[in-house]
Parts: structure tokens; C-alpha cells; sequence
């Protein structure tokens, strides 16, 4: 073994062992979507003629192409089930290799738990390659478990097998686009700033090239999300589409190697600029806006160009239903403005989702600033302990409001130039103000949790992943009512938003306002944890 | 003397570890206080509880005459506090972070945080993240030492520093004591405490075993002595001042008393001094000796029980419990 990879066994094993809770958690959970959703399918369409019509009318619908893409197959069971799965769950799949693999690199590097080691007999290229193989494993246990899920579910054993190395090998390949960027960078942050921002492009990339009729334009090939897409799993299994995220890795990796080799540990490929010497943060909440808005600005930007996007889809939705039947039915549910509101309401509570996930990740900095060791500093000045986690609560509460205006604003911009009703805009923008509560009630239980279990602040996440899953398989799943009536979601208005409405929001923010309340009590009675 | 820190009984449990278990601790005003016990003894978790960072489960706290659990924003703005873990957002020059802890602390002198920064050598334009653990070490320093806080708490402020470095943190502490103010000093390390401290405390295992002017604790500091002798004089464990002596071949091994160095000189020079190493007492030899703690990797049969082997509470010094 060459020099600059002594000690990359060592740092493997100790990887995983930092990793023993987290990898079989997103393992077991990919597997366990992709299982529950295959017996679904097979529940949900229980002969070719459904399957045919849903998967036609999925095809004839541009907003479900540019989100999801299409379905090859018409008549496959596996292709329609899994629709959500081969672009957009794919895409969370790769944001979790980005994080594991910055994990494992860039953060240890910026922590000084590299150069801990390093004192020990530690190659140069150790970390990386232990990153990358950690990760490969990781990918190809999550692609085969999910393979055998699938089948197991009641999927075709081949197409199963397709769709499970499709992931892994997409996994893999964002791994990589990982691994490169935390050499380009200088910091852990940029790193997975850079890797999401490749992620979100190939998302967008595929999602215009899958738009082009009759099939995908050269666009979906350009982007590696599109080619998980294009092994078409179920729909002829192209098993020679794989060719392509494998040789991805294999020019990215060695690149990796080559910039690694030519930077400094901790530094970049550029050199960091000097910065002020005495700067202007002035107070706490400065330095909350200071450590949150380029993240926000982030999000902000991708809320703008997300709403004017799916706003603008509305027409294609007016137009898909012109057939006579069609046209009776739309008459049955209440005209054709029905229907925009019908399309424009799940767009909108799905930008309600978004928003409540930017509320726990901003939030989130109150734990992460404590466990840092950041809050210990500022808490040993004059500064309170309330002023303090205020600062970032607010922030997050601010961020979640400022995001759901504008995608409220954009939606009804798309949507008002689409079908030339300016009257959209008030309406989309009222009813995404509407989702502000709940999502903010997800905000505040973040700070409930940090006040009284620290430790525990990222479970928050999976009650927010339970809350989509029950909008989302509630009512397949059978589940009560009063579990349903558990997410803040199915409180919130839909579109239009009457007058009627008050009740709930009012119940909504007060029940943002309790948690808020429990957390401080528990924060100020607490000790600082690290 | 009126007291700036009085802890009694105080009692800190952390799950099943009992971090501090019936800790006294005070601190005078004008004084440069020592804090001194091995890792894990409890000096980090006392001076948090001191900050209301921590809640206590027993005892009673007093700070500048304050309850630092209530009273936290208007005690703070009265010290000033350097954490062991000096942890930095590495996104921000230190220069930020210095100004920022000076503007929530109320106030900093800012010709007095020019100077320090020239006096450490510390460019404030680098970001934190190029900071080596020394220089994070600095930018906590210089922000606690250019306020006007009339109690400073230093959580092994040395740690990382290199000896020049050192030297210019001693100025520091040397001026605040001569403006009058009080400082509390933790340390792992005898020789640090005993160049600054007026008075020192030890702490062992979440209890302050000793306390008093250092002058009064010198029984505790005492010099170990190795020499090769071309013969080994008689009686050399009668010698006054002369404790734990180990002879093997021709080889001495002591450990002495400021007092009794003259004599054992004497009497090692007459038996033909060949080679000679001394090192003052480090905290473990200090445990070993006085507590009968025997550190791992030392050898029971170098610890006897000599004759001079220290029993029962100095004079002066006062061994917690007897109060
Ligand atoms: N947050 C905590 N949780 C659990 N145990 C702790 C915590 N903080 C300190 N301890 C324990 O309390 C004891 C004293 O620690 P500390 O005050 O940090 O010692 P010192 O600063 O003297 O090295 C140690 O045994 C340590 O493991
Ligand atoms: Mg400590």
C-alpha cells in the first residue's frame, strides 16, 4: 500500500463506528420505503388497465414529469410505483452521500480530529479514501438491501435488481461529486453547499430535459439523476445505462486524489482572503444573520425559481382535461378554476413542507452552535441565555415566513401569466401565507426538543418525515384519524382560504407559541451540554 | 479580606458521575487564585457552575456577592471568562470574534485590545478556521483581557500557548493584580500556578483538598533529586528536609524540601558527585507524596513509607473537612 493511504483501515473502522446509529438507519429506511411502496402498488392497481390510465395521465402531466419524470411503461407495475423514487427520492439519496462523505473529510479536517490523528502515522489520501470507501459500501448495501425489498414486495426480481444498482450507483456517483468538491473548497460548509448545488442542477437539468416531447432530450443525459432515470427499472431494465454513474466516479475519484495532493491540509485549492480585524457584529442577533443568511439566500433563490416554475404549470393542467369526458368531470367538480386551485393547493403545501424542513435545519443551529462549543463563549459574556437561542429561533421563524411569501408570490406569478389571471397571485400568495403556522409549529418543536432532550434536537427531522409520510400514504396506511390529526399539515387551509380558516391558524400559532415556551423553560433550567 | 467567590458544599452530578462532591471553594478580592487538580478532578465543571453554565444539585454559590444561576447577565457583565475549549466559528476572522465578545460583554478598551494583540502576536485577519489550537487560545485571552471585568475566570489559559507566549500571558495576569483585580487561575500544572498565584486550591476528584498562600504550602513543593555518587553516604534519610530517599546501587534518589537542599548537597558533593538531575515537583509527585495516590507506571516499591513522608495537615495550610 502506497504511503499516502497508511492508516486508511483505521480510519474506516473508527468511520463506522461514528456512523454505527446513521448508515443502518438510512439503509434500513430506503429499503423500508422502497418495500411498503412496491406492496402499495401492487394495491393500488390491481390490473393493466388501471395501471395504464394512471401512468398515461402521469405522462400527460407536465408538472408530474418535471418533478418525478416519466413512466416508459405504461403497463409496468414497478415503473408507476416506484415513479417517485428513480428521480426524486434519488436526489435526497445523493444530499445524504454529499453529507456522509463531507463527514468524513472536510469536517474532521476543520475540527483538528484529523490532525489528531495525523500525528499518528497517517497517509495524505487516508481520510479521502477511507471516505469514499465507506461510502461505497454504503451504497451498495442500500441498492441491494432495497433490490431484495423490492422483490420481496412483489416486484420483478430483474427490474428489482435494475432499479436497487441504480441507486447505488447514482449514490456512488454523488459520493464522488462530494469528495472533489471538499478538496475545491475550504470549508465544510462550501462543501456541501457546492455538492446540493450539483444536486439541485442535474435535478433541474433532467427535469427540463424530460419536459421535451416525445422522450428525454439530450439535457436528461447530462445529468446523472437522468441516467438513474433512463436505466428504466421495470420498463426494459437498460442494464448498460450503468456504464455511465460507474464512469463518472472513475474520472471524478482520481481527480479528487490529484487536487488533494496539491493542497495544504485544512486549506483549499484557493487561498482564504484576509478578513476584517475588528468587523461590525455587534450583538448576538448579528451573529445569527451572519452564520444563517447565505443559506437562507439559498433557499430563498430556489423558492423563487421552484414557484414560478411549478405556478406556471397550471396551464398545461387546464389543458391536459379538454376531452369531453373530461370536460364533464371538471364541470362535476366545480369548473375549471376548481381544478387550478386543486393543482395550485398541492403545490403550495408541498412548498409548506419545504419551508417547515428550511424551519428545522435553521433552528437546528441552536444545537449545533451549543454542541460546537460556540454558545459556551457567549453565554460566559453578559448575554442571556433566552437572547441567545431568540436569535436563531427568530431567524428560523423569519426565514420560514419570508420563504412561503415568496412562493407564494412566484407560484401566483407562474401560474397568473399561464393561464392570464392576475387574480392568482393574491390567492396562491394568501393560501401559502396559510401554511406559515404549521410550519412554524415544526420550527418551535425543534427549540421544545433542544430545551429539554439537547442531544435528541435531530429527531425532529424524522417527526417532519412522519408528518410527510402521513400526508402522503395516511390514508393508504389506513391510520386513524387521530394520528393523521397529529400533523400540523392537515390544519392547515387549503385553497382558496376563506374567512373560515382563522380558527385553525389561530390554533396552529398558539401551538407554535406553546412549544416555544416549553423549550425556554427548559433551556433555562438546563446545563449547558456539549 | 472580602471574598469574591464562596462555593460550600457544593455538590454536581452528572447522571451516574458525581463530578463535584462537597466542593469549598473562596476566592479573595485582589487576589491571584490558583486552581489546581488533575484532568477530570472538576476544575472546568466548577468554574461553569461559577458561571451559572451549570445548575448545582447541593450547596450554595455566591460570586461577587451574586447567584451566578439568577443573576446572569448582571454578574457577567462584572467578569470575564476564558473556556478551556476555546471553539470558534470558523467562518469569522478572530478580530470579529474579539469585538463581538467585547460588544455582549458591554464594552471593551480598545487601545488595551491593540496592545494585547501586538503583545500576542496574534493577526486578527485570518480567519478562524486557520487558527492553530494556540492561537484560538490568544483570540479567547485577548477578548477577556480588554474588558474592564473586575473578576476573570481562565479555564487553563496557558494550554497551546508557547513558552514566549506564556511568558507575555504572566505580564498580563501580573498587571491585572496590580490594578486590583481578582483572577482564577485552573491549571494541571504546579510550576504555572506557583509563578503567579497568591493562593492556590487543589482539587482531587470533585473536592478541594488543599488550600492556602503558596508560601504556607512550600511542604508540598518539594524538589526531586537524582544523583550518581562514586559511594553512598550513610544516614542521608536523617538529613532534615531530606524525604522519600531510595538508594539503588550507586544511584540517589530524594525528594527535598527547599530547607534540607544545602545539606544534601553537602553531603553528596563529599561522596563524590558524579552526575545530578533535579526537576521541581509536578501535581502527580504532589498526589503521590501527600495523598498516597500512586499515579499508574510507578512502581509501589518507590513510594515506601519513609520516614519523611508527609501525615497529617501543614501548618497554615488547611485540608478541607477540617473546617
Ligand atoms: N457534561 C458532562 N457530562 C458528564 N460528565 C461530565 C460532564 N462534564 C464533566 N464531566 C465529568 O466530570 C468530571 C470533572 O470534569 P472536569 O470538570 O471537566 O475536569 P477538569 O476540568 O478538572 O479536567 C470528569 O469525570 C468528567 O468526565
Ligand atoms: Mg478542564
Amino acid at each position: 500500500m502506497p504511503e499516502t493511504l497508511a492508516g486508511t483501515g483505521v480510519l474506516i473502522r473508527l468511520g463506522l463506528r461514528r456512523d454505527r446509529w446513521l448508515l443502518p438507519l438510512w439503509i434500513v429506511g430506503f429499503a423500508l420505503i422502497a418495500y411498503s411502496t412496491a406492496l402499495a402498488g401492487t394495491e393500488l392497481y390491481p390490473d393493466v388497465a388501471s395501471r395504464v390510465e394512471a401512468a398515461t395521465a402521469l405522462n400527460a402531466t407536465a408538472s408530474m414529469v418535471a418533478l418525478f419524470g416519466r413512466i416508459y411503461d405504461p403497463t409496468s407495475i414497478g415503473a408507476l410505483s416506484l415513479i417517485k423514487y428513480t428521480a426524486f427520492m434519488t436526489a435526497i439519496l445523493a444530499v445524504l452521500m454529499v453529507i456522509l462523505a463531507i463527514r468524513h473529510t472536510r469536517s474532521d479536517e476543520e475540527s483538528g480530529r484529523l490532525e489528531l490523528l495525523g500525528g499518528g502515522r497517517l497517509g495524505r489520501d487516508a481520510p479521502l479514501a477511507s471516505a469514499l470507501t465507506i461510502s461505497l459500501g454504503a451504497n451498495v448495501v442500500l441498492g441491494l438491501l432495497s433490490a431484495a425489498a423490492l422483490a420481496a414486495g412483489g416486484l420483478p426480481a430483474a427490474g428489482s435488481l435494475a432499479f436497487g444498482l441504480g441507486w447505488a450507483a447514482t449514490g456512488m456517483a454523488f459520493s464522488a461529486v462530494a469528495g472533489l468538491a471538499a478538496q475545491l473548497t475550504a470549508s465544510a460548509r462550501a462543501a456541501t453547499g457546492l455538492s446540493i448545488g450539483v444536486i439541485a442542477v442535474t435535478y433541474a437539468l433532467r427535469a427540463v430535459g424530460d419536459l421535451a416531447e416525445p422522450g428525454p432530450s439530450v439535457l436528461s443525459w447530462l445529468s446523472p439523476i437522468g441516467w438513474n432515470q433512463q436505466i428504466r427499472a421495470f420498463a426494459g431494465d437498460r442494464w448498460w445505462v450503468l456504464v455511465l454513474p460507474v464512469s463518472l466516479c472513475l474520472v471524478l475519484v482520481p481527480a479528487a486524489f490529484a487536487l488533494r495532493a496539491r493542497r495544504d491540509l485544512g486549506a483549499g485549492l484557493r487561498a482564504e482572503r484576509p478578513g476584517p480585524a475588528v468587523g461590525s457584529l455587534s450583538g448576538v442577533w448579528d451573529l445569527a444573520v451572519r452564520l444563517q443568511y447565505r443559506v437562507l439566500l439559498a433557499w430563498a433563490v430556489a423558492f423563487l425559481v421552484f414557484g414560478v416554475v411549478i405556478g406556471s404549470l397550471v396551464s398545461n393542467v387546464a389543458e391536459l382535461l379538454s376531452s369531453p369526458n373530461a370536460q364533464d368531470l371538471i364541470r362535476m367538480l366545480g369548473g375549471r378554476q376548481a381544478l387550478t386551485d386543486a393543482f395550485l393547493a398541492a403545490e403550495i403545501s408541498i412548498m409548506g413542507l419545504l419551508a417547515a424542513a428550511y424551519g428545522v435545519s435553521s433552528a437546528g443551529h441552536l444545537r449545533s452552535e451549543e454542541a460546537a462549543g460556540h454558545t459556551e463563549a457567549l453565554l460566559g459574556t453578559a448575554t442571556t441565555r433566552i437572547r441567545w437561542a431568540s436569535s436563531h429561533f427568530a431567524f428560523a421563524l423569519a426565514g420560514v415566513a419570508l420563504l412561503l411569501l415568496l412562493a407564494g408570490v412566484s407560484i401566483g406569478v407562474g401560474a397568473a401569466v399561464g393561464v392570464n389571471d392576475a387574480a392568482l397571485v393574491g390567492s396562491s400568495t394568501v393560501a401559502a401565507v396559510a401554511q406559515i403556522p404549521a410550519a412554524w409549529v415544526v420550527t418551535s418543536a425543534v427549540l421544545a426538543v433542544f430545551g429539554w432532550a439537547p442531544r435528541l434536537a435531530g429527531a425532529v427531522w424524522g417527526l417532519l418525515l412522519v408528518f410527510v409520510a402521513l400526508g402522503e400514504f395516511g390514508v393508504l396506511w389506513n391510520a386513524p384519524d387521530w394520528v393523521m390529526d397529529l400533523s400540523p399539515f392537515r390544519h392547515s387551509p387549503m385553497l382558496p382560504v376563506g374567512s373560515g380558516s382563522v380558527p385553525e391558524l389561530a390554533g396552529l400559532t398558539v401551538a407554535a407559541a406553546v412549544l416555544a415556551v416549553l423549550g425556554y423553560a427548559g433551556w433555562r433550567r438546563r446545563d449547558l451540554a456539549a | 479580606m472580602r471574598s469574591v467567590v464562596e462555593m460550600t458544599g457544593v455538590v454536581k452530578r452528572f447522571g451516574a458521575v458525581t463530578a463535584l462532591d462537597g466542593l469549598d471553594f473562596e476566592v479573595a478580592a485582589g487576589e491571584v487564585h490558583g486552581f489546581l487538580g488533575p484532568n477530570g478532578s472538576g476544575k472546568s465543571t466548577t468554574l461553569r457552575l461559577l458561571l451559572g453554565l451549570l445548575r448545582s444539585d447541593a450547596g450554595s454559590i455566591r460570586v461577587l456577592g451574586l447567584d451566578p444561576w439568577r443573576d446572569v447577565a448582571s454578574l457577567h457583565r462584572r467578569l470575564a471568562y476564558v473556556p478551556g475549549d476555546v471553539a470558534l466559528w470558523p467562518n469569522l476572522t478572530g478580530g470579529e470574534v474579539i469585538e463581538l465578545l467585547g460588544r455582549l460583554q458591554g464594552g471593551q478598551d480598545r487601545a488595551r485590545r491593540d496592545r494585547l494583540l501586538e503583545l500576542f502576536e496574534l493577526d486578527p485577519t485570518k480567519k478562524a478556521r486557520t487558527y492553530s489550537k494556540g492561537n484560538r487560545q490568544k483570540v479567547a485571552l485577548v477578548a477577556a483581557l480588554a474588558t474592564d471585568a473586575e473578576l476573570f475566570l481562565l479555564d487553563e489559559p496557558t494550554s497551546g500557548l508557547d513558552p514566549l507566549m506564556e511568558d507575555a500571558f504572566r505580564g498580563c495576569v501580573r498587571e491585572l493584580r496590580a490594578q486590583g483585580r481578582t483572577v482564577v487561575l485552573s491549571s494541571h500544572i504546579l510550576s504555572e500556578a506557583e509563578a503567579l498565584s497568591d493562593r492556590v486550591s487543589i482539587i482531587r476528584s470533585g473536592r478541594v483538598v488543599e488550600t492556602g498562600p503558596l508560601e504556607q504550602l512550600r511542604h508540598l513543593t518539594r524538589t526531586s533529586v537524582t544523583a550518581d555518587v562514586a559511594a553512598v553516604p550513610p544516614g542521608l534519610d536523617l538529613l532534615p528536609g531530606v524525604h522519600d530517599v531510595v538508594i539503588t546501587n550507586h544511584r540517589v534518589n530524594a525528594q527535598v524540601d527547599p530547607a534540607g537542599l544545602t545539606l544534601l548537597m553537602q553531603a553528596l558533593t563529599t561522596a563524590g558527585l558524579k552526575s545530578l538531575t533535579s526537576h521541581p515537583p509536578t501535581l502527580e509527585d504532589l498526589f503521590l507524596r501527600h495523598y498516597g495516590e500512586i499515579p499508574a507506571g510507578v512502581p509501589a516499591a518507590a513510594v515506601g513509607s519513609s520516614p519523611g513522608r508527609a501525615t497529617g495537615p501543614a501548618p497554615g495550610g488547611r485540608r478541607a473537612g477540617d473546617a
